[in-house]
């Protein structure tokens, strides 16, 4: 009999076409309520960090320079109180052999996927990241296949994930190219069945624990090379790997850093809009992801996501998208260094953020990403410009997200906005509370202590924060 | 529309839909709701011979048998750096001015 592959079938069979696609059976870390053992769940991929590290030098992942951006250190010490502006660096991740970190998240689940006997690899992802799978898959001989939502529904595509497809097809990828809308989940489903194929997603243990090395190495450069610890490391945050993998891999080294996440201001704009699509000029990095994949980690493709940002986040700022331009334009004057925009969005965070540090301290901005055609300052500009966005000179402050965007007229007026970090925490544990049986009822629930305890460590608070919440 | 004719073997794009506007689900803002998902996917053409607008079947990259109407024959790239925006063009020099003094930077 013909398998029935209706929307409805399919996402009926979600749970099963996951456990295949990527080898994990989730039910064994859930405690039958709100917890369920996310150490375990990191630890069982039987990969320690010395592991990791060996499969990346595998793939050439990693390893990337740590370089001190002096100039730019000098502009925001003009802009800040005597005595201020701490020591900018960057980790030029763009170096890596797809162009961004994301390849650290790719390397262990394609060394993975061939290990396990698995044929090919599928990720799906507008991002860097499907480069990152189709490099990774290049040299491990593994077939890839890269699903994208790409278009709005008058074929109009965005240039910089155009460019994401050009570079995924000549790292030898299928791709496969969708108009907006979250029912890209249900092709991805039918796509995982019909191949057999490995789900490296984003959010299984080998998309975070690759980038512990990343924390691992800033760690261990700084204090190669500075002599001492950071004080502040800046992460572009949207689905909360980044951040997550960086700040564990920091721990690992017994560096005690704060962590700020940055994302991209884009308030007021749908992610599932078909209109608003192309009205925005991030395509990741933005408030879109970075705010819901913050206070509600599991809405990710897989059961169990390995990304839970509030575990580690300290502080959570954004940016406007002009404001993010201006610093990529910086960059490349006053440095030589000419790289992608969007992963310039925690430099833009992290050049305000300096000028808040006392200039004896030492603030990190962990990841550059490759330019080209299509993802490029002038080329993102003029597709905004061309769909009808405002582009201005003056204050970013200004900037409306899908209207305008305001490149500042002087650098003092970069800023980064803080994001209330209790309201994050709370919306996370309310989250987590509606997932209870009766809590659509508004019950009052008892809340185990094993469930006080784990959302204490969701939110990077306490049990007596956790009951307030509640 | 082009006139030119593909033939077996011909690197091709093809558009499928996925969902019509009816099949669409989920909780979609009203707009996307009123279209159909589409997809294109690319391959070598599987028939003997076809022109854009006819039904096909190609084999993709990784060996995928894909039916769809055939939208373009040997199907390249066109982003760009785009048109010049001159409001970008004030920054190189202001943020040097800033650090290296006026004058291009003599003083």
């Amino acid at each position: 009999m013909a398998k029935d592959n209706s929307y409805q079938a399919v996402m009926a069979r979600k749970n099963e076409i996951m456990k295949a696609a990527v080898g994990v059976d989730y039910a064994v870390y859930e405690s039958g309520s709100i917890a369920f053992d996310y150490e375990s769940m990191m630890a069982d991929t039987g990969y320690s960090l010395a592991d990791v590290q060996s499969i990346q030098r595998e793939f050439c992942v990693g390893g990337t320079p740590l370089m001190e951006l002096k100039n730019l250190t000098a502009l925001a010490r003009k802009l800040a109180p005597k005595g201020y502006g701490a020591r900018i660096f960057v980790k030029d991740e763009a170096a890596n052999p797809s162009g961004s970190f994301k390849v650290r998240r790719a390397a262990s689940s394609v060394y993975a996927a061939k290990k396990r006997g698995y044929k090919g690899v599928i990720s799906a992802t507008s991002g860097n990241y499907g480069a990152a799978v189709a490099s990774c898959c290049a040299k491990a001989g593994l077939q890839c296949i890269v699903v994208q939502e790409c278009f709005d529904s008058h074929g109009l595509g965005q240039p910089e994930i155009v460019e994401k497809a050009r570079k995924c097809e000549a790292l030898g990828a299928e791709v496969i190219q969708l108009t907006v809308g979250p029912e890209l989940f249900y092709v991805f489903l039918r796509l995982l069945e019909d191949t057999g194929y490995f789900n490296a997603s984003l959010y299984t243990t080998y998309g975070v624990q690759g980038i512990e090395t990343l924390g691992w190495e800033i760690a261990q450069q700084f204090r190669e090379q500075v002599g001492q610890d950071p004080a502040m490391v800046v992460c572009t945050n949207a689905g909360g790997g980044n951040l997550t993998g960086t700040a564990r891999g920091l721990l690992k080294a017994d560096c005690h850093a704060q962590i700020v996440g940055a994302s991209v201001n884009l308030k007021g704009l749908h992610m599932a809009s078909d209109k608003q699509f192309n009205r925005k000029s991030f395509t990741t990095g933005h408030t879109g992801f970075g705010v819901p994949f913050s206070t509600w980690p599991d809405r990710s493709d897989v059961p169990r996501s390995a990304a839970r940002p509030l575990r580690y986040m300290d502080r959570y700022v954004t940016v406007n998208q002009g404001e993010v331009f201006y610093i990529t334009e910086a960059l490349a004057s006053l440095e030589g260094l000419e790289k992608g925009p969007a992963g310039n969005t925690s430099l833009a965070a992290g050049f305000y953020l300096a000028q808040t540090l006392p200039e004896d301290q030492c603030l990190v901005v962990q990841e550059t990403e490759y330019t080209g055609a299509g993802k490029h300052v002038n080329a993102q500009l003029a597709f905004a410009r061309s769909n009808g966005i405002e582009i201005k000179v003056g204050d970013p402050a200004e900037e409306v997200p899908g209207s305008s965007i305001v490149l500042p007229k002087h650098p003092s007026l970069i800023k980064a906005r803080e994001i209330d970090m209790l309201n994050l925490r709370r919306s996370l544990i309310k989250h987590a509370i509606s997932t209870l049986p009766g809590s659509e009822n508004n019950q009052t629930v008892s809340l185990k202590q094993s469930d006080i305890d784990f959302l204490a460590a969701e939110t990077k608070s306490n049990a007596d924060f956790v009951r307030e919440a509640v | 529309m082009s006139e030119q004719t593909a033939v077996k073997g011909d690197w091709v794009r093809l558009h499928i839909v996925a969902m019509k506007p009816e099949e669409r689900t989920g909780h979609l803002p009203e707009d996307t709701k009123g279209v159909p998902l589409e997809m294109w996917v690319k391959g070598f053409l599987q028939n003997d011979s076809a022109a854009c607008g006819d039904e096909v079947q190609v084999k993709t990259r990784t060996g995928r048998l894909v039916k769809g109407t055939l939208t373009e024959i040997n199907p390249s790239y066109s982003h760009s750096f785009g048109q010049t925006i001159p409001e970008l063009l004030h920054i190189g020099p202001q943020v040097r001015e800033m650090v290296f003094g006026g004058e291009l930077n003599n003083g």
